[in-house]
């Protein structure tokens, strides 16, 4: 492997920007004769736009222009859609109600614009939005989901009776109806999975820029996807044809999905450009992020696992109410249906799983992936009902899952999906070894008799990733395929480019797919730069989300640096008057095996440039672009346990330990893993003990701010105890599984599963508050 | 409109500014130092966090003016030429941050946190003192861990000095 190839933990090649202060995100660039632009959103979570005086506004100083939603409408921007159609159980398709930018007559929630400022300033942008006078005709909202559902309810979209947007089910009913009646017990619960803002740290913001003469647009956005942003832009919302519209994704402060999305605010930045004939900038702020990122989970669950007499699952039924907001975002659809009921199956052996989801419209900004997206939320309904059962069952929550795990691979479960391979026993062997599980009930007999309730928590999740299969997701409904694209450039003294369709935003990209390159060459990590996020240079790519870049972005690598050294194989081997099938590849130098003859990577590269001396027929360069398809799913899985201390005077937790088992095949970086590990259990964590985006009855976001929204902080969480297991994914060159999510899915359920051991009540909603976890200890 | 005079990263500086101005738009908008970040708008996340006069302080609650005559530090002032400074080389070495955006603030924190507690630092008390700086991607894990490897680096290098 080298100091720097795979499996090294070499420090981040892109760090040093980031620690001195030099990193280029959006709100760090400047244009020549840059506006700013500020918009006017809607107090109201449901109401008629009357009308929109904009007339003070105009003679406000330094005022640029006054756009409305008509006339965004009128222009022929473009609808917002939905990427993903699902159909419905009675065959009809999902109903999708129409989202303009902004919106010319409705709006559907509080925060949704409906007309946009442009000026000199920033704060003459803002001083102006005030003086907009939009008037409202207020209508009644439905907040959450049970609003939205019982009759009478406000009615958001013509298209969608009932504001119902499908109803949908998965597996086989009658066979797991069957399985229930004759099972000899059953549990069941019912769940609500919490909504969740995330609250990435960059707030979003666009820069757009029109060239009159070219035609040519270029935008500077917090993209996850440029190259989809590009696509979107172009096909759907009628911005500019796609090589008249340059996307640049630069330095992006974090996204866990929520910067997927193409947003109104981008679109309308590109249409303003044009209009006002100068760059427009839009910077959120974070109340804007609260308001209009796309949130994530905001399920309500029923659920239910049945048994036979020897504790074998026999079969799940699940019903699940899914809250996409007042419109559907990008992916929204595809989030509680192919990426949270195929997962259902989670570590074991079910036999008959029966799902359906119904999705619906509330007046709240849409919903749509947020790290994790549907996994954590199926991964919770599983794993908090092995641990319900164990209980009723009276039997350890360990041997319960052991007993059930699948243990034979591949394992085609009945939601589609199929395990390539895992090794769940050994995860949950790891976890528990780390943690001293056989010690537990003497530690919680010292905690008792010192006045503290302890507990412990299992949670062995299992996701899939590396998203994935092109043909398989366009038969589900997907609209796009979701292969990676990758390009190896050796320029002629040697060093060499990457160009890559993922896009890094804290997953250190610029590192790891830079030691696949030192791994395979033999050269270090600095001979080689990765470039990305701009689809100027990188002829294409799907982007950064499902845990994928390692399991695609960096097989289609793979393939790539497999042409280019098959051909810089042929020019060694010219050169050193050899047989081709004698060159190896060592410390950056062709070697002919068995001998002490050899050339040097920057001396084939100069070689293939100057063209002075190729085998005959061979064009000159070396060059190479590669598109990798995956052909499976990959399936990441592990296993977490939590041990926790309860104060029931205040209800308040105390964590004592927390250890991770992750089977994540293949570590190219353990260090970076790790990070991402962290990462991902702290918003598991903050799911499971502190966060929560709360609306009231009328729509209004109350949980707006950092000062109401509680985000985890250094104080709220403990110190991670990591531990790997490993079985190498057969279904990509690499044996890489993905690891960005995994915390994310599988916390919540441990830390529940512990506070609920603690205090001896099952019954608790997340976030797990001390004033929840009081009264569920004290009634 | 107002001038105002400071000393930022030793350099004398003015501008002239509406009176409405934050110290963290003066410094991003007006001297283009965009290291110092905006994450909040309620001085909750601590991105814009810079010294005053040697101690950290929130950028975004400070106007402009307020600022006047005094010596501002911000991340891009901190290390020597192409020396780092020991906690800019150890939030590096541990992989305390993933998508940078925190992370000059957390340095600029960190570093007064390590000034004010010098050789007694512990992993409870780094937590405690990180309350007002919010990371969304490592879990604090490395931050941390970071933080306390600075604190052991910082005092070497004053011992030297």
């Amino acid at each position: 492997m080298g100091v720097e190839g795979i499996g090294a933990s070499v420090v981040r090649k892109e760090d040093r920007r980031f620690i001195t202060g030099k990193g280029r995100y959006v709100d760090d660039i400047k244009l020549q004769g840059m506006t700013y632009a500020q918009f006017v959103r809607s107090p109201h979570a449901h109401a008629k736009v009357k009308s929109i005086d904009t007339a003070a506004a105009m003679k406000m100083p330094g005022v640029v222009g006054v756009l409305t939603g008509k006339e965004i409408v009128d222009d022929k921007v473009g609808n917002l859609i939905c990427g993903w159609a699902i159909t419905s159980k009675d065959g009809s398709p999902m109903k999708m109600g129409a989202w303009p930018a902004m919106a010319p007559e409705t709006v559907r929630f509080v925060g949704q614009a409906v007309a946009v400022v442009i000026a000199e300033t920033k704060n003459q942008a803002r001083d102006a939005a005030e003086a907009v006078v939009v008037n409202y005709e207020e209508l009644p909202a439905a907040a959450d989901i049970r609003a939205a559902i019982k009759p009478g309810a406000p009615q958001l979209h013509p298209e969608a009776p009932g504001n119902v947007i499908y109803d949908w089910t998965i597996g086989e009913e009658a066979a797991t109806d069957a399985a229930f009646k004759s099972a000899a017990n059953v549990v069941s619960l019912d769940i609500t999975n919490n909504r969740l803002v995330p609250n990435a740290m960059e707030p979003r913001a666009a820069i757009a820029e029109y060239n009159e003469a070219e035609e040519h647009f270029t935008l500077y956005t917090t993209s996850q996807n440029p190259h989809v942003a590009r696509l979107v832009l172009s096909a759907f919302y009628n911005i500019a044809p796609e090589h008249k519209l340059r996307v640049v994704a630069p330095d992006v402060g974090g996204g866990f999905g929520s910067k997927i999305f193409i947003y109104p605010e981008e679109m309308v930045a590109l249409w303003a450009s044009k209009k006002v004939r100068r760059p427009v900038k839009w910077t959120g702020d974070r109340s804007e992020a609260f308001l209009t990122d796309a949130h994530g989970r905001d399920h309500l669950t029923k659920a239910e696992m049945a048994f036979d007499k020897d504790n074998k699952v026999t079969a799940l039924r699940v019903k699940t109410y899914a809250n996409l907001g007042a419109y559907m975002s990008l992916f929204s659809s595809s989030v509680p249906t192919y990426l949270y009921a195929t997962l259902l199956s989670g570590q074991y052996n079910i036999p008959n799983i029966f799902a359906e989801v119904i999705s619906v419209y509330t007046n709240t900004v849409p919903v749509d992936a947020y790290r994790g997206a549907g996994r954590p939320e199926a991964s919770f309904v599983v794993e908090r009902l092995m641990e319900t059962a164990a209980r009723q069952l009276k039997v350890d929550p360990g041997e319960l899952r052991r007993k059930n795990f699948i243990t034979q691979f591949p394992h085609q479960t009945p939601v589609i999906m199929a395990y390539d391979v895992g090794d769940f026993g050994a995860s949950l062997d790891a976890a528990m070894k780390a943690i001293d599980y056989a010690g537990f009930p003497a530690r919680k007999a010292k905690a008792k008799s010192e006045g503290k309730l302890r507990g412990i928590g299992l949670s062995c999740y299992i996701e899939a990733c590396g998203i994935a299969p092109s043909k398989a997701v366009g038969s589900l409904g997907a609209g796009v395929g979701l292969w990676e694209s990758a390009e190896v450039r050796v320029n002629p003294v040697g060093t060499i480019e990457i160009l890559t369709g993922s896009h890094s935003h804290g997953q250190g990209h610029e590192t790891t797919f830079a030691q696949l390159v030192a791994d395979r060459l033999g050269i270090p990590i600095s001979q080689v730069q990765i470039v990305h996020g701009d689809t100027d240079k990188v002829q294409f790519g799907m982007g950064t989300y499902g845990s994928r870049s390692a399991a695609v972005g960096m097989s289609a690598i793979f393939k790539a640096m497999e042409k280019v050294e098959a051909k810089a194989k042929k020019i060694a081997a010219h050169q050193l008057e050899a047989s081709e099938g004698d060159i190896v590849i060592e410390n950056g130098e062709f070697k002919v095996t068995g001998t002490d003859k050899s050339i040097a990577l920057p001396m084939v590269a100069l070689a293939a440039y100057t063209a002075h001396n190729l085998p005959d027929g061979m064009e000159p360069g070396l060059k190479e672009g590669a598109f990798y398809d995956p052909t499976n799913f990959t399936f990441p899985a592990g296993a977490y346990i939590c041990e926790l201390e309860v104060d029931s005077g205040t209800g308040k937790t105390s964590f004592v330990n927390f250890v991770a088992a992750d089977d994540f095949g293949r570590l190219i970086n353990p260090m970076i893993v790790e990070g991402q590990v962290h990462g991902g259990l702290a918003q598991g964590i903050g799911q499971a003990l502190l966060e929560g985006a709360v609306y009231d009855s009328s729509g209004q976001l109350v949980t707006a701010s950092f000062m109401d929204y509680t985000m985890p902080r250094a104080d709220d969480l403990p110190s991670f105890k990591l531990n790997h297991t490993t079985t190498l994914c057969p279904g990509n060159p690499l044996g890489v599984k993905g690891c960005g999510e995994a915390g994310a899915i599988g916390a919540s359920a441990a830390v529940i599963n512990a506070i609920t051991d603690a205090i001896g009540n099952n019954k608790l909603e997340m976030p797990a508050t001390p004033d929840r976890v009081w009264h569920a200890i004290h009634g | 409109m107002s001038t105002v005079k400071l000393t930022v990263n030793g350099k004398a500086v003015s501008a002239e500014v509406e009176d409405r101005t934050l110290l963290v738009h003066l410094l991003r908008e007006h001297l283009n130092l965009t290291g110092t970040h905006v994450g909040c708008d309620t001085s909750q996340c601590g991105a814009c966090v810079v010294h005053i006069d040697g101690k950290a302080v929130k950028s975004c609650t400070v106007l402009a003016g307020q600022a006047a005559g005094s010596s501002v530090t911000t991340i891009e002032g901190i290390s020597k030429g192409d020396e780092l400074h020991p906690m800019q080389a150890a939030f590096r070495d541990n992989h305390g941050l993933q998508c940078g955006y925190c992370t000059p603030g957390m340095i600029m924190s960190a570093i007064d946190i390590v000034n004010r507690y010098g050789g007694k630092l512990d992993e409870d008390t780094v937590r405690h003192e990180l309350e007002g700086n919010i990371c969304r991607c490592t879990g604090y894990h490395n931050i941390v861990k970071s933080v306390l490897d600075a604190a052991g680096r910082m005092k070497v290098a004053q011992a030297a000095e």
